[in-house]
């Protein structure tokens, strides 16, 4: 935040030419530079050195081969619940596209085939571009049937648009 | 026949000094990034690799030359055709000029005829380098006018506004210089520098003329236009400066120049104020008379430096290869080979002179101390060149009126008291 000095002379009740501002003077030998350059190279130095014979300490990780593991709760791609039998936890109530604000769910309804379950979703389909991983849909499901615990994060690259969009076979196989 | 003067020789010397800032050159640029990334903590360049060795990067500067080989070269629609073609030319071509007046080792005695080692030798000597160097500015003026970029412009105005008030410095600076040695010879000058000061100090120009050395490595940053002095190309406000339209390798013309350049500074430093090719407290009589040691010490660094570096590379790779299940977990054993083998052709040599050579031959002690001189020079070069790097990554670069209070209020005054301090001194002294 900056500080608006006519408003902290009113604050502080003195007048500002009553105030007189101490700033440390550099001495000759830190006007000169040369030291002062000297000192710099020197901290680079240590580093480069340090970093030479420490290479295994170097905090970067080599990515693809290695990975950081990932928080529990982290929202990676989606993925859907099946029930005991293999077919999908998700009922079509259309909740999720309802609490997508990035409107990227599409979901198709059909009548489902055992009548304790009014219906079952026929294509259910996000589409990663427009996605921002809010992780809405996961609060909002209430059969529990989308999860984004898978932990990819890095694997959705395509080069055509279409390939993108995630299908109800590959969200239920993950 | 006069070997100095035969055209093998002289196009032998004229060569090698050419050759040799161009085989630095990637040895540059991989200091560039290495060591840069290890001063903020980065790894840097560590993956393009042939067969799984990467030599610590440096492959990763073959990969960038094959790129810039095979990339596209854009020309925007409205630049100056004609001068945009000339300015990477003159860059490249400027660059290289320079090296040729520099010594690079004391006359080597063939049977009675002696080879100076100065590809080409000029009796106005420093100044040859000072006045063709000052064409460099003309690539970087004209490439940023003849792409019709306000980006490009800016950066040639302030390259040429900032090579006039630095040349100004360079030249003072170097005037105390050429007082205590009395000669513009560059080769003079080296010799000059091979005596003792106090008996004890080599006579180098940073010991005589300390100011003068420092005013000199500092318009040589400016020069180069090197960070701090990089405000031609400043990426932060300027894009790329003077070569923001240029691409492929048009670009990587100025790219080289910019490090040939550096390696060419370095090496006016060194031949000015650090003894060039004089190894301090050596002179080239005592190399000479003791040639079989020279020839001992040189083999055995072979043979230390060989297998320190497979032991290093042995000890290095588990920890650091074993994350990688591809050919790269071979790869310190494949280093420790070849520097093992490097290790034990030392030994061999060391082997081979001590039972076969007896006595070693005139020409051949003269040509031993050449080389040990050789090798002294660029190690200090190369030594330098690192210089730069490392200032480039330590220190922030200027505002555009400090450079100029720098340039004409700071370091032009330092160097005309330096001058008449020198003056001053020689009289006292009584000449040189």
């Amino acid at each position: 935040m900056a500080i608006d000095r006519a408003d902290l002379y009113t604050r502080l009740g003195v007048k500002p030419e009553e105030v007189t501002v101490v700033r440390p003077e550099p001495s000759i030998l830190t006007r000169l530079y040369i030291f002062e350059i000297i000192k710099g190279m020197g901290i680079t130095m240590r580093h480069m050195l340090y970093n030479m014979f420490h290479q295994g300490q170097m905090p970067t990780l080599q990515f693809p081969e290695l990975r950081r593991t990932l928080p529990p709760r982290f929202r990676g791609r989606h993925r859907l619940m099946k029930k005991e039998d293999g077919t999908p936890r998700c009922v079509a109530c259309m909740m999720c596209p309802t609490a997508c604000p990035a409107d990227c769910i599409h979901i198709e309804a059909a009548d489902s085939p055992d009548p304790r379950v009014e219906k079952i979703p026929v294509r259910f389909e996000i589409d990663l571009m427009r996605c921002i991983f809010c992780g809405y849909c996961v609060e909002a499901c209430p059969k529990d049937a989308i999860r984004m615990d898978t932990g990819l994060f890095t694997d959705m690259a395509a080069t055509r648009r279409e390939d993108f969009v995630l299908t109800m076979d590959k969200m239920l196989s993950e | 026949m006069d070997l100095d003067s035969f055209w093998g020789v002289q196009l032998g010397r004229v060569v090698l000094m050419w050759l040799l800032p161009l085989l630095l050159l990637p040895l540059m640029i991989w200091f560039e990034r290495k060591a840069s990334a290890f001063m903020q903590d980065r790894t840097g360049p560590n993956r393009a690799a042939i067969a799984g060795v990467r030599l610590g990067g440096i492959i990763h500067t073959m990969a960038d030359v094959l790129k810039l080989l095979s990339k596209e070269d854009i020309r925007p629609v409205n630049v100056n055709g004609f001068y945009f073609a000339l300015a990477p030319l003159i860059a490249i071509v400027v660059s290289q000029l320079l090296f040729v007046v520099v010594p690079f080792g004391d006359a080597i005695d063939v049977g009675g005829q002696t080879i100076s080692l100065q590809a080409l030798h000029l009796d106005i000597g420093i100044l040859y380098p000072l006045a063709v160097g000052s064409v460099y500015v003309y690539s970087i003026v004209l490439a940023g006018w003849a792409s019709n970029n306000k980006y490009g412009i800016l950066g040639g105005l302030r390259a040429a506004a900032q090579v006039v008030s630095y040349e100004v410095a360079l030249g003072l600076s170097i005037v105390g210089a050429l007082m205590v040695y009395g000669t513009t010879d560059l080769n003079e000058m080296v010799r000059y520098q091979g005596g003792l000061l106090f008996g004890f100090l080599p006579r180098w120009g940073i010991f005589l003329q300390p100011i003068g050395a420092l005013l000199f490595l500092v318009a040589a940053f400016a020069e180069t236009n090197r960070t701090p002095f990089d405000l031609p190309e400043r990426d932060a406000e300027l894009v790329a400066g003077f070569h923001t339209e240029y691409s492929a390798m048009r670009f990587a013309s100025f790219f080289m120049a910019e490090y040939i350049h550096i390696i060419v500074a370095s090496g006016l430093v060194v031949t000015l104020f650090f003894g060039g090719w004089q190894i301090p407290w050596l002179s080239t009589e005592t190399l000479r008379a003791n040639a079989g040691i020279v020839l001992d010490v040189m083999l055995g660094g072979l043979v230390v430096v060989g297998f320190g570096s497979a032991a290093l590379a042995m000890r290095w790779s588990p920890s650091l290869m074993r994350q990688f299940q591809d050919l790269r977990r071979h790869e310190g054993k494949v280093l420790a080979t070849l520097f093992g083998g490097l290790g034990a052709l030392g030994l061999l040599g060391l082997g081979l002179v001590h039972t076969q050579v007896g006595v070693l031959p005139d020409w051949a002690a003269s040509a031993l101390a050449a080389l040990a001189q050789f090798s002294a020079f660029t190690a200090k070069t190369m030594l330098f060149a690192f210089g730069f790097i490392w200032v480039r990554w330590t220190l922030p670069s200027f505002r555009y009126d400090q450079l100029m209070r720098l340039g004409w209020k700071n370091m032009m005054p330092v160097a005309l008291v330096n001058v008449a301090l020198t003056g001053l001194v020689l009289l006292a002294v009584g000449g040189r």
